[in-house]
């Protein structure tokens, strides 16, 4: 039984590592875990859900304003970005922040068929993270069933 | 678990993003804080019991102590800059102008680091101004800026604690340089402020927890 739940801890701390290594957490992820423990076991996965949503309410909205080239409510836009840039960046959300950066300067100059594919590219982070921490917390989930105790990983 | 609700701290958060709001939630529940969040400054200062208009409250007005005041006391406000509508400046200078409610420290938290905007702040009463993402380690500065407000109120109580014995002399707003230090010292030794056993709820036993000698002082 011990194997088993060293097993998945060791899978868990490879995966999550590896999200590091990749580039789709920074170090604010390692702070949201911070915030974690027996009192609270599903804040972290709470959070990003809460993101996530943000996510898709916010694309669907700039995906609204950029919709007529002749009638873009860069303004709009804007706010939209900034409101994801920083949700994103308080969650750990490396590589959609980055986007987000880019989708900055974009709107900054007006420039609509930049901002499409940086929606379109910040759509495509959020769902992509979105499942490999699915898959993060799934792990998560059988190492307690397993009765085992999520390990502590220190990125550094 | 024992605690003593009186000897808690209590902060108002405030912040029109949802995530940010859970955050900073956690963190100052993490951090062994009693926590209200709203989601603008206009419900901050409704919470605070302080009318959103034009009627500078308390300055000028014979007899006003808020209602809502009485209720909650709110130890700090820590509010995010850029919001919809009254951003965090404007509620800082609300609150800094409201005789009843001055002395509450305000903290002003923001995405992006513009050094004017700093200084603004700062100016207007702000004691410290966090750049987000905001981490456990940043709450550790919150401590002596309420700790000052306790003080107070505890000096001012009949002394049945030692408490009251303990600093009368540091009432005055300023004095935060001088309060660093001494209480930098205590923080580890909680018993001396509130002895009973409201010293777990202020030093945290969790292990993930930076300890309080990062403290760093204040502007």
């Amino acid at each position: 039984m011990n194997t088993v739940v060293a097993q998945l801890q060791r899978q868990f701390q490879d995966y999550l590592v590896s999200l590091y290594q990749q580039g789709f957490l920074d170090n604010q992820f390692t702070e949201l875990r911070k915030l974690q423990d027996e009192g609270t076991p599903d804040f972290v996965a709470e959070v990003v859900s809460l993101f996530f949503d943000d996510c898709s309410k916010l694309i669907n909205t700039m995906s609204r304003s950029l919709e007529r080239p002749e009638n873009v409510d860069f303004k709009q836009v804007d706010s939209g970005v900034h409101q994801l840039k920083g949700s994103s960046s308080s969650v750990g959300a490396r590589r959609v922040k980055n986007v987000c950066i880019s989708f900055k300067e974009c709107c900054d100059v007006q420039n609509r068929e930049g901002c499409l594919r940086c929606l379109q590219q910040v759509d495509y982070e959020y769902k992509m993270l979105k499942t490999k921490l699915q898959d993060l917390f799934n792990l998560e989930q059988r190492i307690l069933q397993a009765g085992g105790m999520i390990p502590q990983v220190n990125i550094s | 678990m024992g605690m003593v609700t009186e000897s808690q701290f209590h902060v108002l958060a405030v912040d029109d993003s949802l995530v940010d709001r859970k955050m900073i939630e956690r963190l100052l529940q993490k951090s062994s804080y009693q926590v209200t969040t709203v989601d603008s400054g206009s419900k901050a200062l409704e919470f605070l019991g302080l009318r959103d208009s034009n009627e500078s409250d308390d300055a000028n007005a014979p007899s006003s102590s808020p209602v809502t005041h009485q209720e909650v006391e709110i130890n700090l406000i820590i509010t995010d800059y850029c919001m919809p509508g009254m951003t965090g400046y404007d509620l800082l200078k609300r609150v800094k102008e409201s005789a009843a409610f001055k002395s509450i420290p305000v903290v002003i938290m923001s995405s992006e680091n513009v050094p004017a905007r700093i200084s603004r702040c700062l100016e207007e009463g702000a004691e410290e101004f966090f750049l987000k993402p905001v981490k456990l380690a940043d709450l550790t500065k919150l401590k002596p800026h309420m700790m000052k407000t306790k003080l107070k109120k505890e000096s001012d109580k009949p002394a049945k604690e030692d408490s009251a014995v303990l600093k009368p002399e540091i009432r005055e707003e300023e004095a935060s340089v001088i309060k660093i230090v001494p209480l930098h010292q205590e923080v580890e030794q909680e018993p001396v402020l509130s002895k009973r056993k409201a010293t777990k709820e202020v030093i945290s036993t969790d292990r993930s927890r930076p300890k309080y000698n990062d403290i760093t002082t204040s502007v």
